[in-house]
């Protein structure tokens, strides 16, 4: 488990890039880090290994501040996978994977059987990548080889900056897939930093979201589609793929106030804007009443009759004011 | 035509110790050279402030004419080998001081950094990432700096250092072509065969991975 407690960077220009974070990143979870550029999800990543030193607040690891700990232990305990793949082009992958292990001062066999293990891994036929130079491999594969490099000195925390960000979109799509496998097998603390929402939603246990210096909301992905903590978070993951990810029937009442009407219509049942569409259809039923009355605050919004919530099934493409 | 080669044969001994003085003078200088400006291209590399200053000392070095140079230092240091050592010294320290820098510095940011991150130390990235992708770059600073240095040390006979200077001068006080031109060719030939010799060195020094 990692702990940030109150951290806070600031940078000698004056930019502050982390203002009085605290999260938890859970064991053997993987947890992405989203937010718009310059919104600190690097910075705050790049602590883990102390590549940044917090200007206030402290990091733990196993509930063990990382402060008093040397740094190239501390990294050489971590693994790092950076953007733009980052392999040494002067090395052979072998080299490469190695590097960690022979930092590490592991005996040569140990090391030789780890570099073939990880190689069949990823399923790069180690026979065939080994003795070849980073730049005779696609972007795909050299980044199977900056992901399995990380992999290499067996760390418990591996941190992700962007990790495939400069793929195409089948490659990436496809390491994707490869690392949500990986992580059931290997089962580490994986930390990954992305701007990308599709990808955070597609291989994240927990997304943490942040803007400016300061997170928004942590959650599963499910929950960050359902609840958005507020505007920014709702419109940072985007309408499109909240309904995408949500069927019709979880959807709230309020998201649906333009189809109905604001005219009193015979009797009807109190039901308040946070009702959903499936709990609104049970409650018709069991009530007996045929028309809702949707009220915030004892306020009365509009009434919506049976008929209405068909209709807004039907509109229901159409409608965006969420 | 047949005069030169005469010319050739009769000072056949006096040619060979001149071309073998030569070949002393630019080795030996060329190596002093690469011993201070390859660990000062390294350290100010590592520290970025100081390289402007370094490198306008040394590129002012450059532009001084290489006979004022040879006369300043004579008054300072007498006659003989050693000044003339000093003279071509601060004239190869630009190339591969300036290569070095400009080598180390040129490494991409990225791979220095997943160094860092992976829990290198300093050293290590210098030795393991920044001196080999650096590798070509320097190996270029010291042809340059060598064959600049065969061609200004035909000036080391002014200070009596000897070398195929010696040869030149004597021909064209005596107003003897061929003896001027047995002086002049070994020295074309020689900073020719340097640059090839440097130049496949430089090709092998470049890492595998980087050649396409």
């Amino acid at each position: 488990m990692i702990r940030f407690e109150q951290v806070t960077k600031k940078f000698p220009d004056g930019t502050e890039a982390l203002k009085d974070v605290s999260v938890v990143f859970p064991t053997h979870k993987l947890t992405v880090v989203i937010g718009p550029s310059g919104c600190g999800k690097t910075t705050l990543m790049r602590m883990v290994n102390k590549l940044e030193t917090p200007t206030a607040g402290d990091i733990f690891i196993d509930e063990e501040s990382i402060t008093g700990l040397e740094e190239v232990k501390l990294r050489r305990s971590i693994g790092y996978v950076i953007q733009r793949i980052g392999l040494f082009p002067h090395m052979t992958i072998e080299d490469n994977v190695s590097l960690v292990p022979r930092l590490l001062e592991w005996d040569k066999e140990k090391t030789a059987a780890r570099v073939e293990e990880l190689l069949k891994l990823v399923g790069l036929e180690p026979e065939v990548y080994k003795e070849r130079y980073p730049l005779e491999l696609s972007g795909g594969q050299q980044q199977r080889v900056g992901v399995v490099r990380a992999l290499a000195g067996n760390p418990n925390i591996i941190l992700m900056d962007e990790p495939f960000s400069a793929l195409d979109p089948i490659s990436r799509e496809q390491l994707q897939d490869d690392l949500r496998n990986l992580q059931q097998e290997i089962q580490k603390t994986i930390v990954f930093v992305t701007h990308d929402m599709d990808e955070a939603l597609k291989i994240a246990d927990m997304v943490v979201v942040m803007r400016d210096g300061k997170i928004e909301q942590t959650g599963s992905p499910q929950e960050l589609i359902n609840e958005p903590a507020n505007d920014f978070v709702r419109s940072f993951i985007g309408l499109d793929r909240i309904n995408r990810q949500r069927t019709f029937g979880e959807r709230k009442l309020k998201e649906f106030l333009s189809v109905f009407g604001m005219e009193p219509i015979g009797d009807a049942l109190q039901v308040s804007l946070e009702t959903t569409i499936d709990e609104a259809f049970s409650k018709l039923e069991s009530s007996g009443y045929a028309n809702l009355q949707i009220v915030d605050d004892g306020r009365v919004l509009a009434y919506a009759s049976d008929r209405d919530l068909v209709k807004a099934a039907l509109r229901k493409e159409e409608v965006e004011n969420v | 035509m047949r005069n030169f080669f005469d010319t050739l044969v009769s000072r056949q001994d006096m040619i060979q110790d001149a071309f073998l003085e030569h070949i002393y003078l630019s080795f030996v200088a060329v190596a002093i050279g690469i011993a201070i400006a390859l660990p000062t291209g390294i350290i100010i590399a590592r520290y970025r402030r100081y390289a402007e200053p370094v490198i306008g000392v040394t590129a002012i070095f450059q532009t001084i004419p290489s006979l004022a140079l040879f006369g300043f230092l004579v008054p300072i240091l007498g006659i003989g080998s050693p000044t003339a050592l000093i003279a071509l010294i601060i004239y190869a320290l630009l190339p591969i001081l300036r290569n070095t820098y400009t080598g180390i510095t040129g490494v991409d940011g990225s791979t220095i950094e997943a160094g860092r991150g992976m829990g290198m130390t300093r050293t290590q990235i210098l030795r393991q990432i920044e001196l080999p992708l650096a590798l070509p770059f320097i190996m270029a600073g010291i042809r340059t700096a060598t064959v600049l240095t065969v061609g200004i040390a035909t000036l080391a006979t002014f200070v009596g250092a000897g070398g195929l200077g010696d040869i030149i001068y004597r021909g064209l006080q005596s107003y003897n072509n061929s003896l001027v031109l047995a002086g002049a060719l070994p020295v074309a030939l020689l900073a020719i065969g340097f640059d090839l010799i440097l130049k496949w060195i430089e090709k092998r020094a470049t890492p595998k991975g980087l050649k396409n």
